[in-house]
């Protein structure tokens, strides 16, 4: 794939986080400062028009990362190019405001996203006022065309424009997540970050969201950056996946090819987990323990302790990324 | 054979409003056989958890059982005095519920709460409760058990707190055990670890189980058989093969089809329209039939749960009568 289309591209990027106690207790009880990497120098990159998927347990640094391509959060070390622009560095006020408009976020509790006291109609049309509307170019649209625009992104994502001026009160959690929806898409965004956008809704309608995600991508040729913890969410949505263990990239691969050929012993784990509807009654390999706290990672590859292939190297060397998987025993083989 | 173990018939609960009663429960009626693990499935609101509370008598007011029964072993629980319901509770009926977090007391050793527990349910002394809670957190998979009992839950992580929960919950060696939501705050792979515990644990000691869940895929690995609930009541009940690869109510059969798989990546998901009614809205009739694909006049009616075979299903496509009809028209 060529770079020229990456809309993002992530390069070494890590978080850490000071979770240290307050400085007295530390003074007196002679602790050490502790840090907790929750992001562990990532590489990889997202193509314009595809759906990158990114899976992981509790605490693998999913939501971390989410939050640093947003730019909700600085990054450590490393960086994060939007079109180009590392977001956390640049100066140029024009850069960053265009940067800004072509991203959006749809978080994943729609109780908690939307402002209880704003209506309907001014949530949705927020993005709108705050970004100068691109189609005219005119510093701010007039009144009647913003509600004109709700009104229009208000049916786009399945609701009436006689919502508008309702309140989030007054809406189904599936009805909210439409909403939201909305908001990301009002200001023309060519790139969304969905943190978990279905976790909170019924299955039935979980699958109504995840058939307007995908209509909505074809119709305005979105790129979406899809963080999950379900597996079959992230197969019937993402192009491309990438698997995450303890804030490290453990396998990056087609959707298809990664579902049918896992090659890090993790994934491979991760999809034997699941649940199984079809009830194949196909023996299944036991899942040994629970992710290790991040707090105090084990040494070489952060998996090697649950890891049913694991051989000397693993305990002692940190496998190397290369190739789209971070594993000792993928490389020789 | 001998009969169920727990027999519900026609519960309903009422919440009291000041706008009059809200019917949460309606018509519910199910069967656990002893040893047998019965999964509860369906979405939010539609009141898998409330017939869970009804059962061990947990309904917090202004929630109250208004109509129907529920039997344990023949003999009639759900007009007990509190008293007499909390010997029934944790000795015959155990519990296990979502957040293991909040289901243990943050401030008591994880061994003295199951002693305590075995105390209070068994003639043992002390030294022997205690020999039995090592046992049981040996059981349940906790390594170093004799360890490990002196620790406080904060020292446990999500998995490990979620199995001294399924030790306390059967550790008065009750015979049945409703698990409401068991793995559903767990990661996958820890999910899949307590699933095959409690299973193996339940099948070991001969236990049966009520496991409520919204996930089709959990039930599909533990239960034997399947109620899928809509709307307060249930609308489809039988043997869990039968029920997931034939389904016979449409709700059950836009469930099924809703669901994501990781075999193939479908082009688009089957959706149901619309959204789960509010339980101050249910339709008269059949509660599924404004989103129903083959609903027809009959529907108008609430359909009564309906025999097919070895299964159950609300609904008036499988009356015999209504059928013929369908067909003429």
């Amino acid at each position: 794939m060529k770079a020229a289309d990456a809309i993002v591209e992530v390069r070494g990027l890590s978080r850490v986080f000071d979770v240290s106690g307050p400085w007295v207790s530390r003074l007196i009880g002679r602790e050490r400062r502790r840090t907790l990497t929750a992001v562990d120098g990532l590489d990889f990159a997202i193509y314009r028009g595809e759906t990158f998927g990114l899976v992981g347990e509790s605490g693998s640094g999913k939501s971390t990362l989410a939050r640093m391509v947003v730019g909700l959060l600085g990054p450590s070390q490393g960086q994060v190019l939007i079109d180009g622009v590392d977001l956390a560095r640049t100066n140029n006020r024009t850069a960053r405001r265009t940067v800004r408009r072509h991203m959006q976020m749809i978080f994943q509790d729609p109780f908690a996203s939307l402002n209880p006291r704003w209506r309907v109609g001014d949530i949705i049309a927020e993005p709108i006022c705050a970004f100068p509307a691109r189609e005219t170019g005119a510093h701010s649209l007039g009144k009647r065309a913003i509600a004109g625009r709700v009104d229009e992104l208000l049916e786009l994502v399945g609701l009436h424009p006689a919502d508008a001026p309702k309140f989030p009160h007054e809406f189904s959690g599936g009805q909210r997540q439409r909403i939201a929806i909305a908001r990301a898409i009002a200001a023309h965004p060519d790139f969304i970050v969905c943190d978990e956008p279905t976790s909170a809704l019924d299955v039935s309608i979980q699958a109504q969201i995840l058939n307007l995600m995908r209509d909505l991508q074809e119709r305005l040729g979105l790129t979406y950056l899809l963080i999950t913890h379900n597996l079959a969410v992230v197969r019937f949505m993402a192009t491309r996946v990438g698997v995450m263990y303890l804030g490290r990239l453990v396998e990056i691969g087609d959707t298809d090819a990664l579902f049918a050929r896992p090659r890090h012993p993790y994934t491979r784990m991760l999809l034997d987990a699941v649940p199984d509807l079809s009830m194949s009654g196909s023996p299944r390999t036991p899942v040994a323990g629970e992710p290790p706290n991040p707090i105090d990672p084990p040494p070489g590859c952060p998996f090697h302790p649950r890891c049913p292939q694991a051989i000397a190297i693993c305990k002692s060397e940190r496998p190397a990324f290369r190739d789209n998987v971070a594993c000792h025993l993928a490389h020789d083989g | 054979m001998t009969g169920p173990l727990l027999s519900v018939r026609d519960l309903r609960v009422e919440f009291a409003t000041r706008k009059g009663p809200l019917v949460a429960l309606d018509g519910v009626s199910f069967d656990i056989a002893p040893g047998e693990v019965l999964g509860v499935v369906g979405e939010s609101g539609a009141g898998k958890s409330l017939t869970g509370l009804a059962v061990i008598g947990l309904l917090d007011p202004p929630g109250h059982i208004a109509g129907g029964e529920i039997r344990l072993d023949g003999e009639r629980i759900d007009d007990l005095p509190p008293a007499r319901m909390r010997l029934i509770r944790g000795r015959r009926i155990g519990i296990v519920f979502q957040d293991p977090l909040t289901s243990l007391n943050p401030l008591m050793r994880v061994g003295d709460q199951l002693t305590e527990t075995i105390l209070a349910h068994k003639p043992l002394g002390r030294r022997q409760a205690r020999e039995q809670a090592i046992a049981w957190l040996g059981e349940v998979g906790i390594p170093s058990p004799e360890k490990r009992i002196d620790g406080y839950p904060h020292e446990f992580s999500g998995g490990m707190r979620q199995r001294v929960v399924i030790a306390l919950a059967l550790c008065a060696e009750p015979q049945l055990v409703i698990a409401d939501e068991p793995t559903t705050a767990l990661d996958v792979s820890v999910q899949a670890q307590i699933i095959s515990l409690l299973k193996n644990l339940t099948r070991r000691h001969g236990v049966a189980v009520m496991l409520i869940t919204h996930d089709m895929g959990v039930i599909a690995e533990t239960a034997d058989r399947v109620a899928v609930m809509y709307a307060g009541s249930i609308v489809e009940v039988g043997e869990v093969h039968e029920l997931v690869r034939n389904p016979l109510h449409p709700y059950t059969q836009g469930l099924m089809a809703a669901i994501p798989t990781l075999a193939v990546r479908a082009r688009r998901l089957a959706q149901i329209p619309g959204a789960v009614p509010r339980l101050s809205a249910i339709p008269r009739g059949c509660a599924f039939a404004p989103r129903c694909p083959r609903v027809f006049e009959r529907c108008a009616e609430r359909p009564p749960l309906i025999v097919v075979g070895e299964r159950g299903a609300a609904c008036w496509l499988y009356d015999r009568a209504s059928a013929a009809a369908d067909v003429r028209n």
